[in-house]
């Protein structure tokens, strides 16, 4: 095992953690840092993000509105003294990437331009095109080249935390070329793993999103917190997942049903307008708009394609020229994928798994409840998504949490040292020791691909768009079979160099895990808040039991235990959450 | 549907060899990655590199009957069979459709590819207007994939002098853009017969960009720019 001593290990080379790694490096430039990422930075999944980034610039919007509409979105189940901070510093950090170079889409007169976004009360999402997320990681990357204290470790894939006398010193990490082992030791870790959508079976996230971090945080006792709100995108293609953006509808898209209608006049969000309108009609939020579809899917007026039901989002209206402007990657993607000409046809799509609000549990610093760990991007709990993350609100996140991350774990790394190196060795050993066993396991009789589809598929029964209290309990014990199965994955594949079999297993390790959370989280918060719904009698909200963050605590040897923590509610008390009509008039 | 794929383990394997596999379902609109991860699935030996499944992240580039593209983005109705998958030319390969990109990565590191401006920073954003943010299309949607670069010849003949095309688009990139204020410093560092020089206009790279850009045009400016400077 080779042993790499560094101040400062990030995990993740996502936007989260690209930015964390420049703060170190501008905070103090003789802090080293290790940045280990199981793809090549720009890989990260951040380079799927399309429609934008939230930040206030318009003379018609304010920090208050965008507080309020973040709140509001995520249904009162937010932390209001870190959504305050979040606010305050989106648009400095959309200033400071547009230094860097970000490319972002330009108005007439040279200043930045925005565009509207769902739940967001006026036009404050930044944009690049419709590949924000790339430019943005790009942006990052390049500049995370110029700074020589920054080493990477690209294709290193990090197994395990090493933990001592209560502080977060390491990880061990494997180097996916050659399949050696890395201790790599530290005085403070950054967990910018991203999120865990593959643990469902729709969604639309890359093949790497995983879990990981929260599954590596979890099992070293760290709590996963409010794992039980999984956004739905509503709009995403049948069958691969892939993303539609909501800037297409910020840009003016309809959805219709069969009938041509466009139904969400039906679900609250009404009056039709025909111009982009915030909050009302196709820019409600998205725990409203899946849910809409779900309804309209058992009423029987949804289309059928050969992958599946879907509705329509028609782009016709906007024409070429704005089409190719300001959404030329949709327009790329349905010819693509579905032969779509979307100057002249409706694109099919329908609801797909996109997000998790919940991750590991941290303060508003970035700082996890084990000492020298700190957590920052989609893998992380910091308190400002609620039950219903507001789209182009965490693009924002990466940037104004991962520079706090950096900040913070930079002034732990310089006052505490590493304990006495044979006891941090030894557990990296053990952690080695383990992966290895998995290698080279014998007879066993379950393959991670199996395993794998029957967990994402009962988390789509189960822990849906709308659940049940039986449903979810059928998914809760399929979880717990599954893991029992686990312990008997059988690799195929038993060499070192690259081996993506092992690798995806230790992966399945964590999304079992994770999906355990938020099964156990979901079944037991007994109300329906944002976008955990219930179709039982729990369908209402229910502030006086239920306005709490759960947090899913690990356990080796069953189920998880769930306990709640309280909710920071600064200056807006929990009201009813309105869009549409109704909206304008509780603003007005 | 039929292939025949390149495997090979730099741990056990001295010789490369093809294998052949057999696909019996295939979906309607399925695309390459999609076949070969449920390849995969039968056999897990199979390894590739695959992420975002929608050609944006720039991972699954590959040989495809004889043709450089991304697995993920390549619809199988109009691969001939038996479809021949080979990793990207000219690399060393660490195992089977996996090479070791060190050497791209280095190139493209070797442009700086970042924003230089020397004026100081003002408080809000630099101003571009959308004409001169036009400027950057078909340069800056490059995603990295390297399927340029290893179909070119002059990169196979000097991969450690000439930088190749993928490399010498994100150069032009930062010279096309308006707040960039390194023109004569990366023209500089451009100098000499190897570096941009070595390209011989053969369009390889044009041909096989499956994000459709165009780095022999890019390659083409900055040769004029040069021309520019030297008088
Ligand atoms: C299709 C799509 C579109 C989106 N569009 C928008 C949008 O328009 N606006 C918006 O605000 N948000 C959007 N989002 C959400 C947003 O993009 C993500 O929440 C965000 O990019 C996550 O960034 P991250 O840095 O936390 O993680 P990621 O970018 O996912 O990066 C995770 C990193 O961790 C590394 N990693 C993970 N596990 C390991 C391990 N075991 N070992 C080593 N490394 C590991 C990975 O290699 C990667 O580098 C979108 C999401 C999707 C799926
Ligand atoms: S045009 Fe130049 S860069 Fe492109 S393939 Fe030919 S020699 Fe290489
Ligand atoms: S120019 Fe095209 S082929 Fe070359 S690396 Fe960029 S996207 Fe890939
Ligand atoms: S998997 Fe990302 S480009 Fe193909």
């Amino acid at each position: 095992m080779e042993i790499v001593k560094t101040d400062i290990a990030i995990i993740g080379g996502g936007g989260a953690g690209l930015r964390a790694a420049i703060a170190i490096a501008e905070t103090d430039p003789k802090l080293e840092i290790a940045l280990i990422s199981k793809v090549v930075p720009m890989r990260s999944h951040t380079v799927a993000a399309e429609g934008g980034s939230a930040g206030v610039i318009t003379d018609k919007d304010s920090l208050e509105l965008h507080f309020k509409d973040t709140v509001s979105g995520g249904d009162w189940l937010c932390d209001q003294d870190v959504v305050d901070y979040f606010v305050e510093h989106c648009t400095e950090e959309m200033t400071q990437l547009e230094h860097w170079g970000c490319p972002w889409s330009r108005q007439d007169d040279g200043h930045t331009n925005v565009r509207n976004f769902g739940g967001m009360s006026t036009a404050r999402t930044w944009f690049a095109a419709d590949k924000t997320g790339f430019h943005m990681l790009h942006t990052l990357f390049q500049t995370s080249i110029k700074y020589p204290s920054l080493k990477r470790f690209d294709e290193y894939f990090a197994l395990e935390l090493v933990v001592e006398e209560g502080r977060c010193q390491g990880v061990v990490a494997i180097e996916m070329a050659t399949g050696d082992f890395y201790f790599i030791q530290a005085k403070a870790v950054i967990l910018a793993t991203g999120g865990a959508g593959r643990v469902y079976m729709q969604n639309t996230n890359a093949g790497i999103v995983t879990g990981d971090g929260m599954g590596m945080a979890y099992r070293h006792g760290v709590p996963l917190q409010d794992m039980e709100f999984v956004q739905y995108h509503p709009t995403a293609l049948p069958g691969s997942g892939i993303l539609i953006t909501e800037g297409c509808r910020g840009e003016g898209g309809y959805l219709v049903n069969k009938d041509g209608y466009r139904y969400l006049q039906d679900y609250n969000l009404g009056p039709v307008v025909t111009e982009p309108t915030p909050k009302t009609m196709e820019l409600g939020p998205r725990d409203r708009l899946s849910q809409a579809f779900w309804h309209e899917e058992q009423k029987g007026r949804t289309v059928e394609t050969p992958l599946g039901h879907a509705v329509h989002l028609q782009l016709m209206h906007l024409g070429e020229k704005k089409l190719m402007e300001r959404l030329p990657f949709i327009s790329e993607l349905a010819k693509t994928f579905l032969g779509v000409d979307v100057v002249r046809e409706p694109i099919p799509v329908r609801p797909a798994v996109h997000y998790t609000m919940g991750g590991i549990q941290c303060d508003g610093t970035t700082a996890t409840p084990l000492a020298g760990l700190y957590a920052c991007g989609e893998c992380s709990s910091v308190g400002i998504h609620g039950a219903n993350r507001l789209g182009s609100n965490s693009l924002a996140e990466l940037t104004v949490f991962g520079k706090l991350a950096g900040e913070h774990a930079a002034a732990f790394s310089k006052s505490n040292h590493n304990s006495d190196a044979g006891l941090l060795e030894k557990q990296a050993k053990d952690a080695m020791d383990r992966a290895t066993a998995l290698l080279n396991r014998e007879n066993g009789k379950e393959r991670v691909a199996v395993v794998r589809d029957e967990m994402a598929t009962t988390m789509e029964e189960g822990t849906g768009i709308y659940r049940t209290g039986d449903g979810m309990q059928a998914t809760c014990d399929k979880l717990d079979e599954l893991r029992e199965r686990y312990s008997s994955v059988q690799l195929q594949d038993r060499s070192r160099a690259f081996n993506t079999e092992w690798l995806t297993t230790i992966e399945l390790g964590y999304m079992i895990d994770v999906s355990q959370a938020m099964a156990h989280s979901a079944i037991n918060r007994k109300e329906s808040r944002g976008a955990h719904q219930r179709l039982d009698e729990f369908g209402e909200r229910d502030d006086k039991n239920f306005l709490k963050h759960s947090r899913a605590h690990y356990n080796a040897d069953g189920p998880p235990r769930i306990d709640y923590g309280d909710v920071t509610i600064t200056k807006l008390p929990p009201a009813e959450r309105v869009y549409g009509g109704a909206a304008k008039k509780t603003a007005a | 549907m039929r292939f025949s794929i390149y495997r090979y383990n730099s741990e056990t394997d001295r010789e490369p060899r093809m294998q052949d596999y057999v696909l019996e379902e295939i979906e309607p609109g399925m695309m390459l990655l999609n076949a070969l991860i449920k390849l995969k699935a039968e056999d897990e030996t199979l390894t590739f590199r695959r992420s975002c499944q929608e050609g944006i992240c720039g991972s699954d580039g590959m040989n495809i009957n004889g043709r450089n593209g991304l697995a993920c983005i390549t619809p199988l109705k109009d691969l001939d069979e038996p479809v021949t998958l080979r990793p990207l030319p000219g690399l060393p390969v660490i195992r089977d459709l996996v090479v070791d990109l060190s050497q791209f990565y280095r190139q493209y590191r070797a442009v700086k590819p970042w924003l230089t401006v020397h004026d100081p920073e003002p408080e809000v954003e630099f101003l571009q207007s959308p004409a001169q943010r036009d400027r950057l299309d078909g340069l800056y949607e490059c995603i990295l994939c390297a399927c340029c670069s290893t179909s070119c010849p002059s990169f196979w003949w000097n991969p450690d002098k000439f930088l190749g095309p993928a490399a010498l688009l994100q150069s032009y990139r930062f010279l096309a853009d308006s707040r960039d204020q390194a023109t004569d410093e990366r023209l500089a560092d451009l100098e000499g017969p190897y570096k941009l020089f070595r390209c011989h206009t053969i369009m390889n790279c044009v041909q096989v960009c499956p994000k459709g850009l165009n780095p022999t045009q890019a390659i083409g400016r900055i040769k004029k720019l040069m021309v520019k400077r030297s008088v």
